[in-house]
């Protein structure tokens, strides 16, 4: 957006996408315009690449724990990889025709699901969550049974950083047959995983999160998993998503992971006090507002405040003026009319839900931009509520407001 | 984000005439805080002139609710309550140089606090409460599937190219197309259930033909010749397309170079009307069609009728923009069906 002021802009909107690093730029550059040959290839012009890859590929497997650098395949995001591995799942389960997945995934598992259960016979169950975000676990058991082919949960949720507990519903999930899959895309890079050393068959990570390149992703498949490609054309991950590899962005990915892992824990410390002491400071100055998600399990770069009786997109706005990038899952940002499904499946208020900003951190954001929040924040929230109907000089007012219809 | 214009910002960023107002004499209320989406409109009104001397607002909504409510306010001081009430969202929109599709809700809740507050003034009872929207499924046309859900039910609809031909959606980038599939199969389903169409006329999801892509020659310029009409079964219906149904697939690459004779030109019109007949006919046609025009603030006329060309006139809202081609599709399909004969509609200017 244009509207930056002078100012350096404060970015806390990395659950969106974060920074690409400088040194994974630089890692990437050779495999452009000099190692720029297929890694297919015999000749010398892609003979670094194929070692490159194997590289990259080692250095996430490290990040997640995974026990073979063959279990990672490289597809195009986040997105790819949850499709990949749902409609997988379903195929290699004949008699199998039922999902189970939660209420507050992301659109790259719901709509998916929705399609599936709309147009191709299977029978899909979202699970609910309580007011913190954390999952219905009685009635996911409920739900489980023969006839379940795959479980989705995420690791943790993009709006509110609630972490489900996804190593022990995966266990439940072969408790009755069924395979387990994760979509660990906020996940990975910000909090330790060590995947093989949980029941998850299938798991999606995207780069761009964790500043790597955008337009590359990963998808784990543990071992011996049955697998069917969505993707079908050579040989390229093992015959397993057919397309030459994207090497360079493959190559960054590998650096950013290498540096996610290497500086994880100091970094989460970081984050945490940062995020702490922005939301206590809010709450404290603004008033009628509070914090989302789950308060003892949860991502420690992310937080998502509820503003009542004002909308997010006009907070954004001026927020965007004062040179602060968040975001929201309000209505009007997104272009549907409905707020976000994440907030109301927690059942947060109307009045509340509209008004939610999310402020997510990265390694990199330091103390000096979050008093420049803390500074602005609640003048921008109070000229706003001057100008709501639901708010008088007293202070909150919804029953002022009486209109023709709702 | 949104492509907002410099106005809006400024109207958000600097919004005119905020706050409450106490000595009201007229104030309108619409939205709730559950659509997002809340405006207070408080007016106060000059007894004897009926002038509104003051405006102010409260909006609970995003940049472009609060926009739309400053320049409401702006566009209302000074007028009297009867030229006020003339006011539409379409004003509001234009005032603020424009708002993208996804918004222009936000003006239509300015004029719908209008509305209410000129009512409250005047002590009238608020007609019932139309108020409704759904997804935004065409973003090119800026239609919700409220809009085009009426319009399925209430004309029949049961084919995608006529949902283009009521509401536009779909009319433009196509990509509203999946969307646009499962809101007519959904509605004639339940259309079927609650037996307003049957079973067999319903769309089934998937099932639109595929585009068909035929070889415009030259743009618009179409061969004079008659040509035959389609034989044997009827044709499915295809997307709403300006070109000419091409000649028979006999003669393709002839068709590209000059208007070569079709192999069997049916010299007599397939309906076997006299040209008088058939005026008459196209006159009806497009008679009927008018009031879905107006309905969007536009006109169509018939003007004249030579050979396979039929003139029309368009005015208004179909005039010049986007539409137009959509529109001159639309006819000119319907006006071929009637006739049984290909013929292509051009918009002349009125003299
Ligand atoms: C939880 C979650 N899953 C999936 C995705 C999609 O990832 P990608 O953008 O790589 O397709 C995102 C990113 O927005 C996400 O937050
Ligand atoms: S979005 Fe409907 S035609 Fe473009």
């Amino acid at each position: 957006m244009k509207d930056m002021t002078e100012v350096t802009p404060v970015y806390l909107d990395n659950n969106a996408t974060t920074r690409v690093w400088p040194e994974v730029v630089e890692a990437m550059l050779p495999y452009f315009s000099e190692q720029f040959g297929n890694a297919s290839s015999i000749h010398a012009f892609g003979a670094e690449v194929g070692g490159a890859l194997r590289q990259a590929r080692r250095s996430l497997q490290e990040l997640i724990g995974a026990e073979f650098d063959h279990e990672i395949i490289f597809t195009s995001g986040g997105t790819e990889s949850n499709n990949t591995a749902i409609r997988s799942a379903l195929q290699v389960q004949p008699g199998r025709n039922e999902v189970i997945t939660s209420a507050v995934e992301h659109p790259a598992i719901l709509s998916l699901v929705d399609w599936l259960e709309k147009h191709e016979d299977v029978v899909v169950h979202r699970i609910g969550v309580d007011k913190l975000g954390r999952l219905d676990i009685d009635a996911y058991r409920e739900k489980l049974s023969d006839k379940t082919a795959v479980v989705s949960f995420m690791w943790a949720n993009n709006e509110t950083g609630t972490i489900f507990p996804v190593d022990g519903l995966a266990e439940l999930a072969h408790q009755h047959g069924a395979l387990f899959h994760c979509d660990a895309v906020q996940a990975v890079g910000k909090v330790p995983i060590d995947v093989k050393s949980t029941d998850i068959d299938m798991m999606s990570m995207s780069s761009h999160k964790l500043h790597g390149p955008k337009g590359l992703g990963a998808l784990y498949l543990k071992k011996g998993t049955r697998f069917r490609p969505l993707q079908r054309g050579g040989h390229q991950e093992r015959g397993r998503r057919g397309g030459t590899e994207n090497a360079p962005a493959i190559v960054g990915l590998g650096k950013a992971a290498e540096m996610a892992r290497a500086s994880m824990a100091e970094d989460i410390k970081r984050m945490t006090a940062l995020r702490d002491k922005l939301e206590t400071g809010l709450v404290a100055s603004v008033g009628h507002c509070f914090v989302t998600g789950d308060p003892l399990d949860r991502l420690p770069n992310t937080s998502t405040i509820a503003f009542e009786y004002i909308e997010g997109e006009a907070i954004l706005l001026k927020l965007n003026q004062a040179g602060i990038a968040a975001s929201s899952g309000s209505a009007c940002t997104s272009g549907s009319l409905e707020p976000s499904h994440v907030l109301r499946a927690m059942d947060i208020p109307f009045t509340a839900a509209h008004g939610a900003i999310r402020f997510s951190l990265s390694r990199e954001t330091t103390e000096e931009e979050i008093d420049r929040v803390l500074a602005v924040v609640p003048e921008i929230i109070a000229g706003l509520r001057v100008m709501s109907p639901f708010w008088s000089a007293d202070g909150a007012s919804p029953e002022n407001f009486d209109p023709a219809y709702a | 984000m949104w492509e907002y214009t410099d106005t809006v910002k400024d109207h958000f960023f600097n919004p005119r005439n905020a706050g409450a107002m106490n000595d009201a004499n007229a104030v309108g209320e619409v939205g709730s805080l559950s659509c997002g989406d809340a405006l207070k409109l408080m007016l106060k009104v000059n007894p004897e002139t009926e002038i509104i001397e003051d405006a102010k607002f409260q909006t609970f909504g995003c940049g472009s609710a609060i926009a739309s409510s400053s320049a409401l306010t702006e566009l209302v001081i000074g007028k009297t309550i009867d030229e006020a009430r003339k006011l539409t969202n379409q004003d509001i929109a234009e005032f603020l140089g424009g708002l993208p599709p996804e918004k222009m809700h936000c003006s239509v809740m300015g004029q719908e606090a209008l509305t209410a507050a000129v009512a409250a003034y005047k002590g009238e009872e608020l007609d019932e409460d139309d108020h409704e929207e759904g997804a935004l499924i065409c973003k090119c046309f800026g239609v919700d599937a409220g809009m085009i859900e009426r319009a399925i039910r209430n004309n029949k609809l049961t084919t995608l190219e006529m949902v283009t031909f009521y509401t536009k959606a779909g009319g433009g980038c196509n990509s509203c197309r999946e969307p646009l599939e499962e809101l007519l199969a959904d509605t004639n389903k339940a259309m079927v259930a609650e037996g307003l169409i049957k079973a067999e006329e319903a769309f089934i999801f998937g099932s639109a033909p595929a585009p068909k892509k035929e070889k415009t020659v030259k743009g618009f310029v179409i061969p004079d010749t008659p040509v035959a009409a389609p034989t044997g079964p009827a044709q499915p219906s295809a997307p709403v397309q300006i070109a000419m149904p091409a000649a028979p697939a006999a003669a393709p690459a002839a068709v590209a170079v000059a208007p070569a004779p079709a192999p069997a030109p049916a010299a007599a019109p397939a309906t076997g009307l006299s040209p008088a007949k058939e005026a008459i006919l196209v006159a009806r046609l497009i008679e009927e069609m008018r009031p879905t025009f107006k309905r969007d603030g536009g006109d169509v006329e018939l003007f004249d009728i030579e050979g396979n060309i039929v003139m029309v006139h368009l005015t208004g809202a179909c005039s010049g923009c986007q539409l137009a081609t959509q529109t001159l599709g639309g006819i000119q399909k319907i006006i071929s069906e009637a006739l049984g004969r290909p013929v292509r509609v051009i918009p002349v200017a009125k003299t």
